[in-house]
């Protein structure tokens, strides 16, 4: 039986960020591990204005945009192991993948659909991201359906013993999904160690969530037997702090949990969609000044892990670490189509019919 | 067992003792579905499993056919063995997209970083009074994608060989059970461990003078009618499928080369149904060996098998039906 406890489903929003006090210490990480952090988020933004720049410039076809997201990303990301969890994005979690362990390069082979795509030697789209070797389970464009895959693979674990966790992401509009709804039903059901991160940026394409979601998401873990937490997916160290309790929960036997974390997209959908059809600019502008990246780059300093010389240092570092990316995935080659055939089948020959 | 290592055994029993003794072999092994566990399985073909692996390896899952596809296909990614049951073929619509989307095209769009061993058992078929939704041919829609294998064996023996098989295959099997032959076809099964490669057709019945193609309740039904024209010195060379993909063309353009005449007998809808797609490659491939038009013996295009009997019976192609037909095309 699930076990009743109180406060069950909350909600951490309404804080304060408050500068000045360290507040990472009691969570764990040392100063080496918020520089880290702010360097994936750097990351994945500077990775972001490229790919958006390069799909204005006609050279990449299609762009997923990350920017508004990578608090909410890399602070969950950062409270599960890497080499042993499991991680089940969604196409959004740039921020995310680079935590587990892809390199700028790896996103830009990806991008231009490159052999050396290490997700799909360039047969998805970008931003469909998967490496075995990093245990981030392949994806696909169809929403939700990796929840299910995450919770089977959570399964598994749990078969096994294993003290491995599995942790699968989606968007609000990811919860409409009756793949969402069975995920949340097994893992309630057999208590699985999965942790379900909701990255809630209120707009699926452009449907608000007032039109999509009934209720709140993180009040649904409730009906589902697991605790539901909803907290600022803007600030990268509450992400880490909800995520980490859930994910100690999951390894320690207590079973799932639904982490809801409110954050916001500053780009379209995609390089296809226009944002000005359905929301306005100002709700925008008022967003970005909620901008995790500036956020936790004023928190660094209040606490004097960088001061701004540091971080413009960093910041020039990053840069040339994605520029380099860049020009190592614009020199790789292109898939052969003598190899389109490969892979259909473990055992059969490919075939053209 | 006897002496010579062989037991007669109906389908249904079969598939039974071959789940049995792969979960015994194989902990890796997980069953779920729909009633697999306390029932033991509607058809009762996992009878006894829930008491002897416990609820961790049968496990009975909410009614939620796309929740059994996405968490068979998580099990999988895991390295287990997952062997789904979908409790009727008609009822597999809502694992539809995780069947086709993902489970089809994982290895695909990962480029082989991926892959998904898992078994996806399911019974179809019609001539049980099941009317829509408990009759369905479904091998079609799923035969259409790459990336998965579709088997249909018609008896016993077959019926083991290809379902250990497809537990060991590397890929994701739908392996069909046509739920009229579950206890009316027996047969000697081999007492030993063997597998069935996929894609190879069976010559059950050799003839000269017409090939007839068919897989499931058809193939019995076809060796029935195929049994009666004998007497009247036709002689119809009757090939079982076994498996839809891959698809076996060379025995059958191998038979057709004999017989220069050509029959598909199949009771899903004839319209675009594997009967059109062997038709199409005899037409593609074997032209100049036909003496006559290539005949497919069918579903006609309603949506379904009607309940009553005699719509039952009006839908269902029986041997009286396929007898005449092949007779006409012997006769061409």
């Amino acid at each position: 039986m699930v076990p009743s406890k109180g406060n069950r489903v909350r909600s951490t929003m309404g804080g304060e960020l408050s500068e000045g006090k360290d507040r990472h210490t009691e969570l764990g990480l040392k100063e080496e591990d918020l520089v880290d952090m702010y360097r994936y988020m750097l990351t994945a933004r500077f990775c972001d204005e490229r790919q958006w720049a390069l799909n204005r410039q006609g050279k990449a076809p299609f762009v997923v945009p990350v920017s508004g997201h990578e608090g909410a990303q890399v602070g969950s990301a950062w409270a599960f192991e890497k080499g042993k969890d499991v991680f089940c994005p969604y196409y959004r979690d740039l921020a995310l993948v680079l935590v587990a362990g892809l390199t700028p390069a790896e996103v830009f082979m990806g991008l231009f659909g490159k052999a050396a795509d290490p997700s799909s030697g360039g047969r998805q789209m970008p931003a469909h991201w998967g490496s075995r070797a990093r245990n981030i389970i392949t994806g696909s464009s169809p929403i939700a359906t990796q929840v299910l895959h995450a919770a089977g693979i959570a399964l598994a674990k749990k078969i096994k013993k294993s003290d491995a966790i599995v942790g699968t992401w989606f968007g609000e509009g990811g919860t409409s999904e009756g793949d969402w709804h069975g995920a949340m039903n097994m893992a309630g059901i057999h208590q699985l160690p999965l942790v379900l991160v909701c990255e809630n940026n209120q707009y699926a394409i452009s449907v608000h969530e007032s039109k999509q979601v009934a209720g709140r998401v993180f009040r649904r873990a409730e009906g589902y037997g697991m605790p539901g937490i909803e907290g600022d997916g803007n600030d990268v160290l509450e992400s880490y702090r909800l995520t980490k309790e859930a994910v100690d929960r999951a390894r320690s036997g207590g079973g799932p949990s639904l982490i809801e974390l409110r954050t916001y997209r500053f780009y379209s959908h995609t390089s296809d969609d226009d944002d000005r059809t359905y929301r306005s600019k100002e709700e925008v502008e008022a967003a970005k000044k909620k901008d995790p990246i500036p956020a936790f780059e004023r928190y660094l300093s209040s606490v004097e892990v960088l001061d701004e010389h540091r971080i413009a240092e960093i910041r020039e570092e990053v840069k040339t670490a994605v520029a380099e990316g860049v020009k190592a995935a614009e020199e790789a080659d292109f898939p052969d189509p003598a190899t389109a055939m490969n892979n259909v089948y473990a055992d059969l020959p490919g075939e053209v019919e | 067992m006897t002496a010579t290592g062989v037991t007669e055994k109906n389908i249904i029993q079969t598939i039974h003792d071959t789940l049995h003794d792969e979960m015994k072999r194989d902990d890796r092994m997980v069953i779920l579905g729909e009633d697999v566990g306390a029932r033991g399985g509607v058809f009762r073909a996992t009878m006894g499993f829930l008491e002897e692996f416990g609820d961790e390896r049968v496990i009975d899952t909410p009614l939620d056919e796309c929740l059994i596809a996405g968490v068979s296909i998580g099990l999988a990614l895991d390295d287990m063995r997952p062997v789904a049951e979908f409790q009727f073929a008609d009822f597999i619509f809502p694992g539809f997209n995780q069947i086709v989307q993902e489970a089809a095209r994982i290895r695909y769009r990962s480029n082989g970083d991926f892959g998904l061993p898992m078994v996806m058992r399911t019974p179809w078929g019609g001539g049980v009074h099941g009317a829509l939704y408990h009759s369905q041919s479904i091998e079609a829609f799923f035969a259409h994608v790459p990336g998965l294998k579709v088997v249909a064996p018609s008896t016993p023996e077959d019926a083991k060989g290809m379902l250990i098989q497809a537990i060991e295959d590397p890929d994701p099997v739908l392996y069909l059970e046509h739920k009229k032959t579950y206890r009316l076809v027996k047969g000697d099964v081999p007492d030993e461990r063997y597998t069935i490669p996929f894609g190879k057709a069976k010559v059950v019945r050799e003839g000269a003078d017409v090939t007839c193609v068919s897989y499931g309740l058809m193939h019995h039904f076809c060796l029935e009618a195929a049994n009666r024209l004998a007497s009247d010195g036709i002689e119809v060379e009757v090939i079982d499928l076994r498996s839809i993909y891959p698809l076996d063309m060379d025995t059958v353009l191998e038979s057709v080369g004999k017989t220069n005449k050509a029959m598909i007998v199949y009771e899903d809808n004839r319209f675009l149904g594997v009967g059109a797609e062997v038709s199409a490659q005899i037409a593609e491939r074997a032209l100049f060996e036909l003496d006559g038009p290539v005949v497919r013996i069918g579903a006609p295009h309603v949506p379904a098998m009607p309940y009553a009997p005699t719509l039952e019976h009006w839908f269902l192609p029986d041997p009286d039906r396929i007898e005449q037909e092949m007779r006409k095309l012997a006769e061409y």
